[in-house]
């Protein structure tokens, strides 16, 4: 599964972290890093986590 | 042979709550039949960025529409007609275009509409935002130089105002309480978020109400159809281009006047989201969510509240979707109890205010870090506890916060 996230619209609301924290993390000065590949066992979490962004900026591609 | 017939869920609202309901039905396995009607035009869309981003330009309008789930590529949707009216009895909605839609099941997610001004004032230049429409048109008349009210300090006045400074407009603010967003963040927290308005250019007209709006009557561009003052109450008169109404919004549930259902401040249900009636029975066929929905969270005690947080639509959503299928197999719901974690921001000049919890039952408010005028964490308490918390910046200490909330409050 890969994961994308549109780095224009992110604006490190950080929902995403707690939905997938294997997956989305905010860094020591609060910006977005996360995995641009992750496990189909992580599929739940990661639709959570595009559910919950405020921007809508985190697409899945298959 | 052939099995059942097919059954329908009807989910009346096509907002983010109706979007997420319809992607809870599948996620839950059901299989038949799933309408969602919408008053407005447009597929589901996201609304915060109306008074903040796209308001401003940064951000296309055409870029709102919401992401949905492959598993809603076979949900009918019903676009352009809002329900009209609801029977339990015979099981059917009417659409205010005369169709009757039959259901097993009914959801709602009809939402909230703006209040509007009673006072009579002209059309032109006057707005609301909660639709696209409204933030397009909005948007046209916010122009360098224009004189902007608004009326209405909750986080929509606020962020408009801050918009509307960011645009260039010259902006006033005219509300009833003692500070901006009062209700929500308290007196100690509400004055900082003034004095930042007030170092941007806003005028603050604070425990003040419009008396007043007058036409535009002098000068070359005289037009009797559009606002040209707002007067207030201590006769302070303040010229107008723009009248933004910010003030609060009420449940859409007059098309539920003859269900029967507990209907006195939205949609009364139950933790399953299930709504309930007048005698507070729940039903196991109509299911609440999003904003329109009063229900407890068993994070902080058993009050039924209407919560207008944009993570509450899918929070909701999610709960009540699974207990409308169990509903329908004449099943019992999860019996784990509903306790979502309350979550809100607001976007103003730059800085974000970002909360989670639950503010309103809290009794004291405590600065934990911080300076409240610069970035900070406030604590709020009830009887000793903390039940929720509000900054600016300090993202690491808030997410900390919100992890020992969570672990402390979870119910046992």
């Amino acid at each position: 599964m890969k994961i994308v996230v549109d780095m224009d619209l992110c604006a490190d609301h950080g929902q995403c972290v707690y939905a997938a924290p294997d997956v989305f993390q905010l860094d020591d000065n609060g910006k977005l890093v996360y995995k641009t590949e992750a496990d189909e066992s992580q599929r739940d979490l990661v639709e959570e986590a595009a559910d919950v962004c405020p921007m809508q900026a985190i697409s899945i591609e298959d | 042979m052939t099995g059942a017939p097919a059954q329908r869920v009807v989910v009346a609202g096509a907002s983010l709550g109706g979007l997420r309901a319809a992607e809870g039905l599948r996620a839950a396995g059901f299989t038949g039949e799933v309408v969602v009607v919408g008053d407005e035009p447009h597929m589901p869309y996201n609304r915060p960025p109306l008074s903040k981003e796209a308001l401003a330009g940064d951000l296309a309008f055409s870029a709102l529409e919401f992401r949905r789930r492959k598993s809603v590529d076979d949900v009918t949707w019903r676009l352009g007609s809002a329900v009209a009216e609801a029977s339990l009895g015979t099981r059917e909605v009417v659409l205010t275009d005369g169709s009757v839609l039959p259901f097993d099941g009914l959801v709602v997610a009809t939402g909230l509409r703006v209040r509007r001004l009673t006072l009579p004032a002209p059309e032109g230049g006057r707005y609301a935002v909660r639709t696209l429409e409204d933030a397009v048109a909005l948007r046209a008349d916010l122009r360098p130089g224009a004189r902007v009210v608004v009326i209405g300090a909750g986080f929509i006045g606020c962020e408009v105002a801050a918009t509307a400074v960011g645009l260039g407009c010259e902006v006033d603010v005219v509300a009833p309480e003692d500070v901006p967003m009062q209700r929500p963040l308290g007196p100690e927290v509400g004055a900082a978020m003034r004095r930042r308005h007030e170092a941007h250019g806003v005028r603050m007209h604070l425990g003040r109400l419009p008396a007043v709006v007058e036409a535009r009557s002098t000068g070359a561009d005289a037009d009797p159809g559009r606002v040209g003052a707002v007067v207030l109450d201590d006769g302070t008169r303040l010229p107008a281009d723009v009248v933004v109404e910010a003030l609060g919004c009420v449940p859409n549930t007059e098309w539920l006047a003859a269900t029967g259902l507990d209907i006195a401040d939205g949609v009364r249900t139950d933790g399953w989201m299930r709504a309930l009636d007048l005698e507070g029975r729940p039903r196991p066929d109509v299911v609440a969510v999003g904003d329109v929905a009063r229900f407890p969270n068993a994070l902080f005690d058993d009050v039924p509240r209407r919560v207008e947080h944009w993570s509450i639509p899918t929070d909701t959503a999610k709960r009540a979707a699974p207990a409308l299928v169990a509903g329908l197999a004449g099943a019992d719901p999860d019996p784990a109890p509903f306790a979502p974690m309350p979550s809100f921001w607001s976007d103003q000049y730059g800085a974000r205010i970002q909360s989670f919890g639950s503010l309103g039952v809290a009794d004291t408010v405590r600065v934990l870090e911080g300076d409240l005028d610069g970035e900070f964490v406030a604590g709020y308490e009830r009887g000793g506890d903390l039940v929720g918390v509000v900054g600016v910046g300090l993202m690491p200490s808030l997410m900390k916060l919100r992890a020992e909330m969570i672990t402390a409050l979870q119910p046992r």
